[in-house]
């Protein structure tokens, strides 16, 4: 188990919330997020980090998806 | 009014930071340890799996090396220690404004009158824990208790992720039979001395009578016999009170021993240049300067001198601590570490006794420094350097200014 860096298109808030639109895998495909279910800070257990924690559903799949100070990733199997 | 002092102690801290950013070394013994090329080699921090094999804080590498083969090393990244450091205060802010930090990785919050709203010490500790472990996957140990000194005592008690309460009417229980060594400021030279008069636990130490106390160890013995019986009444610090600057400092381990005075000499200005800038930055002139000098048997003295007139001038800082190394050590060992620091503090605009005889131009001397400061702010630290700073650059190769965060602290300020 590790992570990866990812390409993230996102939209910022004047508030300063952010809400990640979709994510670019490593060979370039290109997801949606269908929905974002939960923000908060949390460490990445898994792959090891800590930052913002977008769960997010994609495809009928729950994933976290970690902002941590500006670097997006998420954990790999 | 008895107060409810909360004192938290984030377990094995570097270790559990790095052990969170990497996780495939999570179960293995794993220690954060200093650069040994640059003879800072000793073990800072350790997880549980190296704490099992009797790895302990403060050792040699080797050493640590020879208890488990099978070591994780891990430079240590005072930045990411810093950033957990500040997000944990952040999580206490949500409680108190009473918090004091006592180093990067403990804290005391005083959370008396907040029962109504958050509970009382116990719930708000756990609370706490559980709060670290789900939003920075730390755990820490936290003491309740109604004195600073017993709040930390207790953090110290139950380890890891475990809340220990001590209150006014059981302290006898539970703290008194513990060695007398677990009180803060007793280290071992105090605990040979208490042990010389049969005083070996807390309770001991509580049951003497103060005077006897004050005769054996001054007035450090009645500060601690009051420590002992819970009388300790310092108040936790609001969050932007505890910088009030008692002294500025800067000390190092060398990269080798020095062996005559051009080494220390050379040292000497790298630090008095530091604590110069420092000085500078923050507003203030030094009265006086003292030096600690650590030699290879890590035998450590110190001394200090006092200034004609203030400075925030490194060449004044650099030739007092010299005249004091010179007038003071007798060169029978080489030297592993040095320390120059700028105590007796004044505000630099305050008004100065100009010396009646003196010729040289005080102020053309601030005016170079400040320029000199600016110069480094631009285009860096090494872009202007002492000429004999290239007399040995390996010596001297390092910025004690901003190469170092994290400053000890103490209890009494």
């Amino acid at each position: 188990m590790s992570k990866i860096f990812i390409e993230v298109t996102a939209e910022h808030y004047i508030d300063g919330s952010i809400r990640p639109l979709t994510i670019k895998w490593e060979d370039g495909r290109v997801f949606e997020i269908d929905r974002v279910l939960d923000v908060r800070q949390a460490p990445s257990l898994k792959g090891g980090g800590l930052g913002i924690r977008y769960t997010c559903r994609i495809r009928n799949k729950e994933i976290y998806l970690f902002d941590e100070e500006g670097r997006w990733f998420v954990n790999t199997i | 009014m008895n107060h409810t002092i909360l004192h938290v102690d984030l377990n094995n801290f570097y270790a559990s930071v790095e052990c969170l950013y990497r996780p495939e070394i999570r179960n293995k013994p794993v220690v954060v340890c200093g650069d040994v090329e640059a003879r800072h080699g000793i073990v800072l921090a350790k997880n549980y799996p190296a704490r099992a094999l009797g790895v302990k804080t403060g050792e040699a590498i080797w050493q640590a090396k020879q208890k488990c083969p099978g070591l994780v090393i891990v430079p240590p990244d005072f930045k990411k220690y810093l950033r957990f450091s500040k997000l944990a205060r952040e999580i206490y802010a949500d409680y108190t404004d009473k918090i004091e930090a006592f180093g990067i990785d403990e804290a005391w919050m005083d959370i008396t009158g907040t029962e109504e709203i958050f509970g009382t010490g116990p719930v708000v500790a756990d609370i706490i824990r559980q709060r670290l472990k789900e939003e920075l996957g730390l755990t820490g140990s936290v003491g309740v208790s109604f004195n600073k000194i017993f709040a930390k005592l207790g953090s110290d008690m139950k380890k890891p992720d475990a809340t220990t309460v001590i209150l006014a009417e059981d302290f006898r229980e539970k703290v008194w039979p513990l060695p007398v060594g677990e009180l803060l400021y007793v280290g071992p030279a105090t605990r040979r001395k208490l042990a010389n008069r049969a005083i070996f636990t807390i309770g001991e130490l509580a049951q003497r009578d103060s005077k006897d106390l004050k005769l054996l160890l001054g007035v450090w013995g009645e500060t601690l016999w009051n420590f002992a019986n819970g009388r300790d009444s310092a108040p936790v610090r609001l969050s932007g009170e505890n910088n009030i600057i008692k002294s500025v400092g800067n000390s190092t381990t060398t990269v080798r021993d020095l062996v005559n005075n051009q080494d220390v000499k050379l040292i000497i200005y790298v630090l008095a240049e530091s604590v110069a800038a420092r000085l500078r930055k923050h507003g203030f002139k030094c009265m006086t300067v003292s030096i600690s000098i650590r030699n290879n048997e890590l035998h450590l003295c110190e001394k200090q001198g006092k200034l004609r007139a203030p400075t925030f001038v490194a060449g004044d800082i650099a030739t007092k601590a010299m005249e004091l190394f010179k007038g003071n050590y007798i060169w029978d060992k080489p030297i592993r570490s040095i320390g120059v620091r700028g105590t007796d503090l004044v505000t630099a605009d305050a008004h100065i006794q100009i010396d009646l005889f003196g010729t040289v131009n005080e102020l053309g001397k601030e005016a170079l420094e400040q320029t000199i400061d600016n110069l480094r702010k631009r285009f860096g630290y090494y872009s202007i350097q002492r000429c004999a700073m290239l007399l040995d650059p390996q010596l001297t190769g390092f910025n004690p200014k901003d190469d170092h965060v994290i400053h000890p602290i103490s209890y009494f300020r």
